[in-house]
Order: structure tokens, then sequence, then C-alpha cells
């Protein structure tokens, strides 16, 4: 394989990761603070077609990206209040809200279905996007791409060096604990949930204004399981999952490549490739059981009952 | 003595909807002074001290602060007046740092490395020292509740309040405690001391306000009274005492453990290493040591929950019993009650007599396959009279029994089948006084019949009354046996601590000519 097509794998590694950073560090927020909402695939259907609506009537991006959030969002406040409020299994309310999810954005987007956007410009950085081979792999892409590596630093930053994050740490860990310190254990559960939702439906409104500008029913296609996978092989740290997604993103764009030579494999194998190799390759370097612990949250999906009052 | 009490209540009541926990309960408590408040389990002590600390609201009653009525909302509201408090059942975070995890308790939020330096200085002013960059799940028990007392100290707390925090510490442990509690009243800070310890009480508190069933039923001074006076007032009538009567032991081995190393299957549990004793009919035989030194690992090993790789290494009655599952086990005359009730000693979702029929089967409860209930209901009357189980139904279902009337039924089932070997694992824990004694009576009936039983606890008191011999576990290791009446608390307190022949802290061991330490 000439150094070309290996650059433009790379480059479009990178944009075809991104959906799954957006969404997975979203859903490693919130299950850091102990809840597993399994709804990811419902709340980026949601926020990509709210996104895509947005930017079909207004053509504004910054619109698409503020309406995805809040759809996305908002999603993720219904699963709240089944579980967080009403104290509902986190599980059994994960999976509704991901059916719902489907549903409604279908719903959405029957008047939409097989309209192009333009898509969004790539930015140019004077110089630095004239760079040779650097320049096209690091400053060739989008601002949402740009938005979403800000995001990772957010998060690592948030969780490992303000207060705010050890305090989630502590609620994922130990929240009857945290609760005898004074902490309001709902309440920030809360704040987490919301923010993984609007991740989710950020990582949407990606996917259809940005990565692929149509709308297709169901066009997620698996994307919001891969990422809460991700969460879970990468043990729970942020710079994992960042990997992992940039990975998964790799192999995908790879086999299409593979296809595309012509090579006798039956297309179907390649397909399931970016999903063994991730997960796999996750698996092998996160197995230090320690480490594992560590870095779980010792509470996540356990209804949290506060003690009578 | 300061005319105006730090702290006075003023009948506080607190309603649960099947319990008054609460019932007008008044207490004051002045600068400089420790406090008890005694009473069993069940009394309602902790509910009270939650009350104080904001993290349950009480339904009447006035609480004055320095002379003044305050309403605490919630615990960062106690802290801000000077309250702190050191749980019963620890409220640190595992996966976070020393450090982090005193933060957490801070309300101005500190930046860490200043804070790891106070820590440290604090730490070693008090005697209590600790090293603040550790992840807490790597520390013992004792070093943990020094983090819960150091993230009170550093809040230079006017009111200390400590929910019975000695059941966890080595008799030495004990005494650096005591010290740093003294240390503290000195200083002027008042400390409510939370017991159902006669002896520690009596050493270390002033006054004290005895509960029971949620009500005050005395004040005293302590060092005034004796034992039994106290523990007249808590419990209402005269301290039961187990007769004891030496068997006949016609030494024929149990339960032999031969050379038991396994690794552990939790990231954060302990490592078996070379473990090597035995117990045999007409003894009782008692497994001293700090939680999370191995114990549950063994007993997994024990009951065959877990599996060793060599048949050889336990026996039972000479039989090869590793590679046997509990069913089998228990087949050969094993009878086991794990230290956690639900899930593991009974089905929570079951009724009492289903429980019983799960271990107690083989004693005429099936025929042909099939049921029968009213040998099981016989059987757990019998078991509900015997060892004074408060439940409304034997039909109901096991999880509406409180857990001190869990583990009396639990214990008594096991006990009600005559196991030729019985393993049992904090008999005691969470029973009240009274129902306690018949435990361990029941216990040395069995011994004296001819069953011979191990025991695993942590409290001394308890193996130091019923059982014949000792072992001590620490970091995963077993010590030598000692004899009961050739030993001593003190003698065990520091094997716990791994000072002992073969121990992991063997080197510092004082020399074993000592008096009192007869290794046999």
């Amino acid at each position: 394989m000439d150094f070309a097509i290996f650059l433009k794998i790379l480059v479009a590694a990178v944009a075809a990761g991104t959906p799954f950073v957006y969404a997975a560090l979203g859903e490693l927020v919130t299950e850091k603070s102990g809840v597993l909402n399994l709804g990811v695939e419902g709340m980026m259907l949601v926020g990509a077609i709210t996104g895509f609506i947005a930017m079909a009537k207004t053509g504004s991006l910054l619109l698409a990206v503020a309406c995805g959030m809040a759809a996305g969002a908002l999603m993720a406040a219904i699963f709240g209040v089944l579980t967080l409020t009403l104290m509902a299994n986190q599980v059994a309310s994960g999976l509704a809200l991901t059916i719902f999810g489907v549903g409604l954005s279908a719903f959405l987007g029957l008047n939409y279905t097989s309209i192009a956007l333009p898509g969004i410009a790539k930015l140019h950085i004077p110089l630095l996007s004239d760079i040779p081979v650097l320049g096209k792999l690091l400053f060739s892409y989008d601002i949402l791409v740009y938005g979403s590596l800000a995001l990772f630093f957010l998060v690592s930053w948030f969780l490992y060096k303000t207060r705010a994050g050890l305090i989630l740490r502590g609620i994922g860990e130990a929240p009857k604990s945290a609760h005898a310190l004074g902490y309001n254990v709902i309440g920030i559960r809360y704040l987490a949930v919301l923010f993984g939702g609007a991740m989710a439906g950020l990582g949407g409104v990606y996917l259809s204004v940005a990565y692929t500008p149509v709308w297709v029913q169901g066009m997620v296609a698996g994307r919001g399981w891969v990422s809460l996978a991700l969460v879970v092989f990468a043990t729970w740290r942020p710079l994992r999952v960042l990997f992992g997604a940039y990975l998964f993103g790799a192999i995908t764009i790879a086999q299409f490549h593979i296809q595309g030579l012509g090579i006798d494999i039956p297309s179907q194998l390649l397909s399931m490739l970016p999903y063994l190799a991730t997960i796999i390759v996750l698996v092998i370097i996160s197995r230090d059981l320690t480490a594992i612990r560590l870095n779980s949250p010792a509470s996540l999906g356990i209804t949290y009952h506060p003690e009578n009052q | 003595m300061n005319t105006t009490p730090r702290l006075e209540l003023q009948g506080m009541t607190k309603i649960y909807p099947s319990v008054i926990a609460n019932d007008s309960i008044d207490l004051r408590i002045y600068p400089g002074e420790i406090h008890a408040v005694l009473g069993e389990n069940g009394a309602g002590k902790s509910t009270l001290m939650k009350a104080i600390y904001g993290v349950v609201k009480p339904d009447r009653g006035r609480i004055l602060w320095n002379g003044k009525p305050v309403v605490i909302q919630n615990p960062a509201h106690a802290r801000k007046l000077g309250i702190g408090m050191v749980f019963q059942h620890f409220s640190l975070f595992e996966t976070l740092t020393v450090t982090e995890n005193i933060a957490l308790a801070m309300d101005d939020s500190p930046r860490l490395e200043p804070l790891a330096e106070r820590i440290r200085t604090v730490s070693a002013d008090y005697g209590l020292p600790l090293d603040p960059e550790r992840l807490v799940h790597s520390l013992s028990v004792g070093l943990r509740q020094r983090v819960e007392i150091l993230r009170c100290l550093l809040q230079e707390p006017k009111l200390l309040i400590m929910d019975e925090p000695t059941s966890v510490l080595t008799p030495q442990a004990v005494r650096t405690m005591f010290d740093t509690l003294r240390r503290l009243a000195a200083e002027g800070c008042s400390i409510l001391y939370i017991s159902h310890k006669l002896d520690e009480i009596m050493e270390l508190c002033h006054n004290a306000t005895i509960i029971r069933g949620g009500r005050v039923t005395g004040y005293a001074k302590p060092a005034e009274e004796s034992a039994a006076g106290l523990a007249r007032m808590m419990i209402g009538k005269e301290l039961p005492v187990c007769s004891q009567k030496r068997p006949q032991i016609s030494g024929k081995t149990s339960l032999t453990v031969n050379n038991l190393s396994t690794k552990s299957a939790d990231p954060f549990g302990t490592d078996l290493r070379e473990i090597s004793f035995s117990v045999s009919e007409g003894e009782i035989v008692g497994m001293a040591g700090i939680s999370g030194n191995g114990q549950q690992e063994l007993l997994y090993c024990l009951s065959g929950e877990r599996l060793v790789d060599d048949e050889n290494v336990i026996t039972m009655y000479d039989v090869p019993v590793g590679r046997l599952n509990p069913d089998q086990r228990r087949n050969l005359g094993l009878g086991f009650v794990p230290e956690e009730r639900l899930g593991r000693g009974a089905v929570p979702g079951m009724s009492l007599t289903e429980n019983t029929i799960l271990t107690a089967h083989r004693h005429g409860m099936v025929k042909n396959g099939l049921l029968r209930f009213r040998r099981a209901a016989e059987f757990t009357r019998r078991c509900i009279t015997g060892f004074s189980v408060k439940c409304g139904s034997i039909e109901d279902p096991i999880t509406s029994l409180s857990g001190g009337n869990m583990q009396k039924y639990i214990t008594g089932r096991e006990i009600l089948q005559q196991p030729k070997l019985l393993i049992v694992s904090q008999p005691t824990w969470g029973v009240d006084i009274g129902a306690a004694n018949v435990i361990r009576q029941a216990m040395i009936d069995l011994r004296n019949n001819g069953s011979a039983v191990l025991v695993v606890s942590e409290e001394l008191d308890e193996l130091f009354e019923i059982c014949d011999r000792l072992i001590v576990i620490a970091q995963g290791r077993v010590s030598p046996s000692l004899q009961v009446r050739e030993t001593n608390k003190e003698e065990v307190g520091l094997w716990m601590s791994g000072m002992f022949p073969g121990g992991p802290k063997e080197k510092t061991a004082h020399s074993p000519q000592e008096p009192g330490s007869h290794v046999c």
C-alpha cells in the first residue's frame, strides 16, 4: 500500500472515529457517576435528526450543534427522571430509551429523507495546513473534529484535576459515603446524565451534518452501542476511549480499501473486523484486574436509594 | 467545667415506618467531656448520632448547640458548626487516595499538595502516622479508621462523634486511639462515644447515657458503676453467662488444612499463604484476626464455594475434600455459616421454611423427590423458638427479619442440624447480648456433644469466652495455635498485627519465652 493511501486512511479514520469520541466520552462521564445509560444509540439518533433539521432550515452549524445537544440532553433527562427520581431499573430504562429514540428520530425525519446538505467546510489554517504530510494529517479537519479533541482534554482535566471531578468519581465509587459527607448524589448524577446525553446528541449531529450529510433512517447504525462498549473495554479511561475510537475508525476505513482492492474475502467478514479488532485490542491492553477495579465505578448501574429522611 | 453544654438534645424523636428508633431522648455533653452513648445493637444509638450529624432528620425534638437552638440541615452544616463524625461503616472511597478522601470531606476546596503536607504533620502530631499518597483500598482496616479520624481532626471539631470505633481494632490499636481521644478532650473537644463494650466505656468515658429500645434508661458515671450495673441498664436484665463444661476431647481430627495457598479472586483481596491447622472433635477453635486478612478467602475454600487445586490440602474426617462442592461437603457432616447473611446464608426472596429446606433437607424433608413441608415447618419452628428469632410467621420472606434476627435464624438452622463439623463466621455479629449468649451456648453444647467447631470472629471477648484453642490470621498467614487458658488478649492482639512465629512481621515479635506465650 503506498504512502498516500495510508495517509488518506489515517485522515479518514479520525473523521470516522469522531462520533465515537463524543458519545463515548459523554457516556464515560455518566458512568463515572455510577449511572449506566444504555440509551446512547437512541440519544445519538434524536440528536442527529434534530441537528439535521436545524441545519436544513437555517444553515447555521452553531444552531445545529445547539439543537442536537439539547435534544440529546432532553432524551437523557427522560432517562434521569425514570432512573434517578423514580428509581427505575437503569438497564431496562436505557434499552427503552434507545427503542424510543429509534422511533422518534424516524418520525421526526419523515420529511427529510434523501435531502442532502452541503456538509461543513474543513478548517484551513494558514501555514499549518500547508505543511506537506503533517499538515494533511493534523490540520485538515472540520471544526467538530477539533471540538471532539477539545472535549477529550476537557474531560480528562475535569475528572482528574478538578474538585468537581473528584466528587463525581467519589459518587460513582461509593454513593452512600458521598451522601454521608453531604453531597447531593442524585443532583450530581442528573448533571452527569445530562452531559452524557448532550454529547451523544453532538455525536449524532456530527454524523448527519458533517460525516455523511444526509438523513437516513437509523443512520447511527450501532455506533451508540459501540460507544458503550468502548467505555467498558477502555476501562473508563479517557485516553483509551480516544485510542479505541480512532482504532475503530481506522479499521473501518481500512476494510473499505481492502474491499476496493478486490482481495477475495467475503465483505461480511471484513465488516465484522472493526468490532472484533477494537474489542480484542482493548481487552488485551486493559486486562490488569487491579487497574480495572481502580477505574471502574463500583456503583455502576445500581439504583441509589437515599437514606430515609 | 463550663456551665453551657456544648450540645444538648431535648426530646429527640425519630419514627420509622415499622419502629420508633428514638423516643424523646435527652442528652447533654459539655466541652472537654467524653460522653458514652451505651446501648445494644438496634437500640437507636446510630440513628441518634445521624440526627446530630444531619444525615437523618428527626421528627420531633430540639438540638441546642452552645446553648442556642439549631436545625442541622445536612452534614456540611454540621461540619460548619464544628461537628465531626467517624462512621461505624466507613464512609471512604476505596479507589481514591488518602488525600483525595480527606479533600472530599473538606468544605473549602483545598489544593491537594498542601493538604497532603498537612495530613502528614497532623497525623504525626497525634501519633497516627499515615501516608497521604496511598490508595485507601490498600490500607488495613485500622489505617482506614485513621483516615476517618484525621478527616475529622483536620476540621478542628468541637464535637467528635465516634460510632463503635473499636470493633475493628486490635487491643494495641485501641490503646493508641484512647490516647488520641483523651488528648483531644484535654484540648476542649467534646467526644460522643458510642459503644456496647462496657469495659471500654468504664475506662474512657466521664459520663454515659444509656439507651434501650429507643428510650433513655439511665444516666451514669461509668467509672463509679460496675459492669453488671451498666449491663442491667443496657439490656434490662442481668448479664447472662455461658455455662462452660469441660468436655472429654476424643482427639479424632475433623478438619485439617495442610499447606493451603491460593491467589485471591478479588484484586483487592488477600492471598492465602501456606495455611495449616486442624480442628478436632470436642473442641472449639477460634480464628482471631482483623477482617480483610484472608478470612473471607479461607472460608470460601473451606465451604467448597471455591475449590482448591489439590484435593488433599483440605480433609474432613480423613476424606480429601478440596475438590468437593459445598453440597458434597455438607453430606460429610459440615455445617457452615458465612459472614454474608443474604445471598450466601439465605436466599432473600424465600420464606424461612424454604430457606430451612435449602440446607436442612438432609433431615427427612425430602421423600421420593418431593418436599415434606410439614417437617420443614416443624424444624423452622424449633429454630425460631430455640434461638428466639423474632418474626411474623415462618412463611414470611427472610428479608422481613432484622439483621440480628436473620443471623440468629441462620446460625440456629445450622446448629440444629447437629453437624459433625461447624464452621461459623462472625456468629453473633449484630446480635443483641441476650441472643448472642444463646448462640454461644448452643455452640458450646454442640462441642460437648462431640462436634468440632471453628469460629472466625473479630470479637476477642467472644473468642476468649467460648474457645478452647485460638489461631490467628494475619495477611493471609495463620499462626500456630494457642491454648486459650494460657494466653491473653494482649498477646493475641500482637499476633493479629502479624507478629507471630512464621507471621508476616515475625521479626518484630517479642520472644516466645515471655510469660503468657505458650505455643502449642
